[in-house]
């Protein structure tokens, strides 16, 4: 089935939250702090400016606690008197002219009487700059296997390695925006967002109201990846707290130099690695320390610390694995969701490591990954086994097969013999990402979704899931066409708005068509069950059964649902870090092919092969898009996309210098999938989503470290960074410094 | 260009007449306009997106006499007599092959990106000296990685009725 | 914010002599980014030239090409002849930015704009190009590599308009373009170099790395001079005599010194200690 909303996207019908029509409203602005720490002592206003034409909040206005409500209670809708990072929001003002507004803002000088902040996650804090618990550590976690210490003393080698990845930002194309407004007593929040419910919950808390006079509905999002999960709830309470004293309709959208500023990024991580092996290149020991850099407030980092834990040590089978992670307190922008969720970065140094230790040992890098890689009855660190039919191996050898890697790697030794100034080679990484919540987290979100059957017999799918391009409209049309045998044109998918759908839950963390597709499948069934009929009752009968159930009991709405089970045979110890961290694990080998000019250091991929085991694929177009792009992404975190920051705030907050990958930058990415359908997914379905962001950093850092010699162990790889590392590896081409 | 001088009386509006997606236009613009936001927040025509406001995303794509150019960076004075085509002017079943190759995800650059490649489409004689990726790197996207949209287009070339526009 | 607008060149030269502050605008490229949030350009008054016809035409006589005033980078793209013998103009074009911003902006604005990372103007210098003012007081013809006096510093006064281009057509035995940026497309230089050889000599020309666009002299005086040149390394000292770049937030002083001196060393390896 095509795109279901393609034809409205591809003729500009679409309608976003800055496209929606909207009178008599007020332009929202958002006035943030100059400093990274320190106390509020002075708000100076423009003696130019006409202020009694704005709406002017502060912290005082709001009705109930100054929160953010997420994880932690810690972050503030507005600072009060004190502020913990740069652009940290101060003020809101509100006015009929974003012009005028402009102005105002620009007008305003925050005074912050500074105090030292925490800039370097890396390094421990000094004193003065302690401000969470004794250490500045927001969350700490482990995950023990077996005996590492003995294990490592008892290892014919150890290979050590530390490995470093920047922040990215999202550059989702629709920047983010919010209208907030009345319908008598009802607040009502649109906007551009992934998960309506936390922007509901997060209302409800800061401004004290009971959920019946809250409602949150989604507008069609320009792109997520995670930057549209927490974040959003932020500009809702802006814009709602400028509704509620304006009393007019209040329209709050960043430009994309405050989007880049102010909002969330990936998290910064440091990871070292500690690998005991046998001669023959058997992994025997794992010691892995994973840092990430969670900024000026919690937000969602013990989760994203959580999941990098839980990829760090990679699919790879090992008796004896202790991963430690530490998420840091710094007074940057805070970090947060993006597409991988901490998995990239410690899979990042997993693979880069991979390559590293093949090196150290002399071995072919694809022999060394096929020695190790899980088997079905082995586990992984948290100790789950994987027994699911999937021969790793496989998608491995039909990576390189694709890639043509073996007969490539001849000819690039040929061509680097001979060529002056260009150097190729390839790079392979093999991955996994577990799909859905980590541990227990699907079970306390308690999703549900509703199927309901119209008196016309259609059907419609009620889910708080929403569709950001990742497909949702489409995939919930297919499943419950598929389900109920009916047309996919007699399937409707209803508006995410919270007076209508139940929560199924956020759109994160590739559980939509996975978990929240298969609740929907179960919905089904039910709603089928409600009319009388068994699950095998399909197509007019059911249309028909439906028609008939609305005669006989007008005017009542018929409505299945489903609610999450965890599968059979999940167990998760959330104290001990123990059992099934996923219901599922999607696994993956990528090779990139890259080409380095001498001359520049600049380096280019020219092939990209993305093999993965997803279960059963549901629409290949969409699938393959999804794969494609998170690669394109994952080139982009490798090689060029570099956040410059000046007081823990993004410096290079535009897109004229924050640079992310255009058509010509990057190659056709070729993808293949093995199918082995999952029986507790929907269709057999497992979640994709997030799996092709994991991959192409390594594969790409291990290219380059084949083509030219040098040892990358950080991105993004810069010019600039290559440039130095190829004169550390003395390179034939290495320049002395031209310091007169 | 030093000498900053304040402006004492601001000027009101700036009457233009242009041609809009075919028909005749008469408004008058703030001269501080820029011509995205007369056509989205003036003319209601939302289609053509804000992506970046620095002329690197090409989200906001419109056809100036016939050639794509950014709207965020053409003042709406500048239009005057000249022909603007949008996102709305295009033929709808002209995007098939869009549709067809997955073109569009989350559809935020996707009117920048279908009036790039429908220009494309219109010039085929472009590709005997430039890629489509080289034509089409002006339209930044985040979420197909590109080759829907470069199938998109070579897809589009193929089929019958491309190569008809005289610009 | 006042704009002005003439129907004529003498009309917008009437207009410029009568308010020095008021900035002369073309395509835009370069004015409207970030437009919005740039509140203090709305309080200023623009010219727009965007109506002044006889600015817009490319033209050859028979010993140049002339580009007006209002000549875009997608006119000379187009132009089949400035492809075979202009080839780096078309080069450069390609370069600084998609169609979009190809088709918007001129060659005079890449002047004026006065950017040290600009791309259209290292290939003007390269060939010699003649930059002609017009004001009411007359006309002025400057050689484009003596513009420029400083950082933004050029010698345009505000009542002159840049009416042409005028590029001598000449044989050349050898010519680049090298534009080195953050990414393929749509960047702005790191290292920008063109490079010419014509019976006029050597022209060497170096975008990002100082102040200015310049002509590296020292440079061009070892390829007059025949110098052998045996690595990169020994390009340093010419370079650092031509250029001084910084680090910014695209890049280092370092890398592009030595991305300069490579460039110079590669591409003209058939060059170096061989008698011109």
């Amino acid at each position: 089935m095509r795109r279901r909303e393609a034809l409205a996207k591809l003729t500009g019908r679409e309608r976003y939250v800055d496209d929606l029509p909207l009178d008599d409203f007020l332009w929202g602005m958002t006035v943030r702090s100059p400093a990274p720490r320190g106390r509020v002592t002075a708000i100076r206003f423009g003696t130019d400016i006409a202020w009694p034409e704005f709406v002017v909040v502060d912290h005082r206005d709001i009705p109930g606690p100054n929160v953010v409500a997420l994880i932690e209670q810690d972050q503030p809708v507005l600072a009060a008197g004190y502020v913990r990072h740069v652009h940290e929001p101060v003020l809101l003002l509100a006015h009929p002219s974003r012009e005028a507004l402009r102005r105002a803002a620009r007008s305003i000088e925050v005074v912050v009487a500074p105090e030292p902040p925490a800039l370097d996650f890396r390094a421990p804090p000094g004193p003065a700059e302690i401000q969470y618990g004794t250490d500045n550590v927001l969350k700490r976690l482990q995950i023990v296997k077996g005996d590492v210490e003995r294990a490592l003393a008892r290892a014919a080698v150890v290979v050590s390695g530390t490995y470093e990845t920047g922040a990215q930002e999202h550059v989702y194309l629709e920047p983010q925006g919010m209208i907030a407004s009345f319908e008598g007593a009802v607040l009502v929040v649109k906007g551009s967002m992934q998960c309506p419910y936390y922007v509901l919950k997060a209302l409800q808390h800061a401004l004290a109201r009971e959920e019946a006079l809250v409602r949150v509905i989604q507008t069609p999002t320009g792109g997520g990846f995670g930057g549209k999960e927490e974040f959003p709830s932020h500009i809702a309470l802006h814009a709602a707290l400028l509704a509620l004293k304006s009393g007019r309709p209040v329209k709050l959208i960043y430009d994309r130099g405050e989007d880049m500023a102010a909002t969330t990024k990936r998290h910064p991580a440091l990871v070292r690695h500690r690998t005991g092996l046998g001669r023959d290149g058997r992994l025997l020991a794992q010691d892995i320390e994973v840092v990430i850099d969670g900024g000026a407030y919690v937000t969602l980092s013990p989760v994203v610390l959580s999941r990098a834990i839980i990829h760090a040590a990679g699919p790879y089978a090992c008796d004896h694995v202790r991963i430690s992670g530490r998420a840091m307190f710094t007074n940057a922008v805070p970090f947060g969701a993006f597409r991988g969720f901490g998995a990239p970065q410690s899979q990042f140094a997993g693979e880069r490591h991979m390559d590293v230790i093949a090196r150290t040992l002399g071995m072919d890098a694809v022999e060394l990954r096929r020695i190790n890689l899980l088997a079905d009855g082995q586990s992984t660190a948290t100790g789950q086994v994987i027994q699911d039919g999937t021969d790793r191996l496989a998608v491995m050898e039909r990576a390189l097969e694709l890639s043509r890697y073996r007969e490539k790697q001849r000819g690039h030794a040929a061509f680097n013999a001979t060529h002056a100034t260009l150097r190729r080679g390839s790079g392979l990484a093999t991955f996994y990402h577990g799909a859905g919540f980590t541990g227990g987290g699907e079970v306390a979100l308690q999703s549900r979704v509703r199927v309901a059957g119209r008196p016309d017999g259609r059907i419609e799918v009620l889910s708080a899931n929403i569709e950001m391009g990742q497909g949702t409209l489409t995939v919930f049309t297919e499943l419950a066409a598929a389900r109920l045998g009916v047309a996919p044109e007699d399937v409707t998918v209803a508006e995410a708005d919270t007076a209508r759908v139940p929560n199924s839950g956020p759109t994160v963390a590739s559980r939509t068509t996975m978990i929240v597709g298969g609740l929907l499948e179960r919905a089904a069934d039910d709603l089928r069950r409600r009319v009388g009929l068994d699950d095998t009752a399909r197509g007019a009968a059911v249309q028909q059964a439906i028609r008939r159930w609305h005669r006989e009991h007008p005017g009542e709405p018929l409505v299945g649902e489903a609610a999450y089970e965890r599968p059979p045979g999940i167990a998760w110890d959330d104290t001990t870090y123990r059992g099934d961290a996923y219901g599922a694990f999607a696994w993956a080998a990528y090779v990139a092919e890259v080409e380095v000019d001498l001359r520049t250091c600049a380096t280019r991929v020219i092939d990209f092969v993305a093999v993965q085991e997803v279960g059963k694929v549901l629409n290949p177009t969409l699938a393959k898009g999804q794969v494609q792009g998170g690669v394109v992404q994952g080139i982009g975190w490798a090689l060029m996309e570099e956040c410059k920051w000046r007081e823990g705030a993004m410096a290079n907050n535009q897109l004229t210098n924050y640079l992310i990958p255009t058509s010509d930058d990057v190659p056709s990415v070729r993808v293949a999938f093995l199918e082995n359908p999952y029986p507790h997914g929907a269709g057999g379905a497992k979640g994709l989503g997030e799996l092709p962001i994991d991959g192409p950093a390594p594969a790409i850092a291990n290219a380059v470290a084949r083509a030219t010699g040098a040892d990358p162990r950080a991105i993004p790889l810069t010019p600039e960074k290559l440039m130095e590392l190829l004169e550390i590896a003395d390179f034939g081409l290495r320049i002395a410094d031209s310091a007169p | 260009m030093n000498g900053h001088s304040a402006i004492r009386n601001p000027q009101s509006a700036i009457p233009i007449t242009f041609t809009l997606n075919g028909k005749p236009v008469s408004l008058g613009v703030d001269p501080a306009a820029r011509l995205l936001d007369t056509l989205r927040y003036q003319l209601a025509l939302t289609g053509t997106k804000e992506g970046c406001g620095e002329g690197e995303c090409g989200a906001c794509t419109v056809y100036l006499d016939g050639v794509p150019v950014n709207s965020c960076l053409v003042p709406t004075y500048q239009v005057r007599g000249q022909r603007v085509e949008t996102v709305e002017s295009l033929e709808p079943g002209a995007l098939e092959p869009f549709e067809r190759c997955g073109a569009t995800q989350c559809g935020a650059c996707t009117p920048g990106v279908v009036m790039t490649a429908s220009w494309i489409r219109e010039h085929p004689e472009l590709l005997a000296t430039h890629s489509i990726r080289e034509l089409m790197a002006g339209n930044l996207c985040r979420c197909t990685g590109y080759d829907g949209i470069v199938d998109s287009v070579a897809e589009a070339l193929r089929e019958p009725g491309s190569g008809k526009r005289d610009t | 914010m006042n704009v002005l607008l003439p129907g004529s060149l003498p009309e917008a030269l009437d207009m410029l002599a009568s308010d020095g502050a008021a900035i002369p605008i073309a395509g835009g490229t370069d004015l409207l980014v970030h437009w919005p949030v740039r509140v203090d350009a709305h309080d200023r008054t623009y010219v727009d030239l965007s109506r002044l016809d006889a600015l817009k035409p490319l033209s050859w006589t028979a010993d140049e090409l002339v580009l007006g005033g209002l000549t875009t980078y997608w006119d000379v793209i187009r132009d089949a002849r400035a492809a075979q013998e202009f080839p780096l103009l078309g080069n450069a074009a390609r370069q600084v930015g998609a169609i979009q911003i190809q088709a918007r902006g001129t060659w005079a604005g890449n002047i004026v704009n006065a950017s040290p990372a600009a791309d259209g103007v290292p290939v003007l210098m390269a060939y010699d190009a003649v930059v002609v003012l017009e004001s009411r007081r007359g006309r002025e013809q400057v050689p484009l590599d003596r513009f420029y006096s400083g950082y933004k510093e050029m010698r345009r006064h505000p009542d002159q308009l840049v009416v042409e281009i005028r590029i001598p057509r000449r044989p050349y035995s050898y010519q680049v373009f090298e534009k080195v940026g953050g990414r393929r497309a749509q960047a702005i230089a790191k290292v920008g170099l063109a490079v010419t050889r014509s019976g006029a000599g050597w022209r060497v020309v170096a975008a990002s790395v100082a102040p200015t666009i310049r002509r590296c002299p020292a440079v061009e005086r070892l390829l007059e001079t025949g110098t052998a040149i045996a690595s990169p390394e020994a390009l340093l000292p010419a370079v650092a005599r031509d250029v001084a770049p910084i680090d910014d937030i695209r890049s280092s002083a370092r890398y592009r010194t030595h991305v300069m001196a490579r460039l110079l060393y590669h591409d003209l390896r058939d060059f170096w200690g061989k008698r011109g």
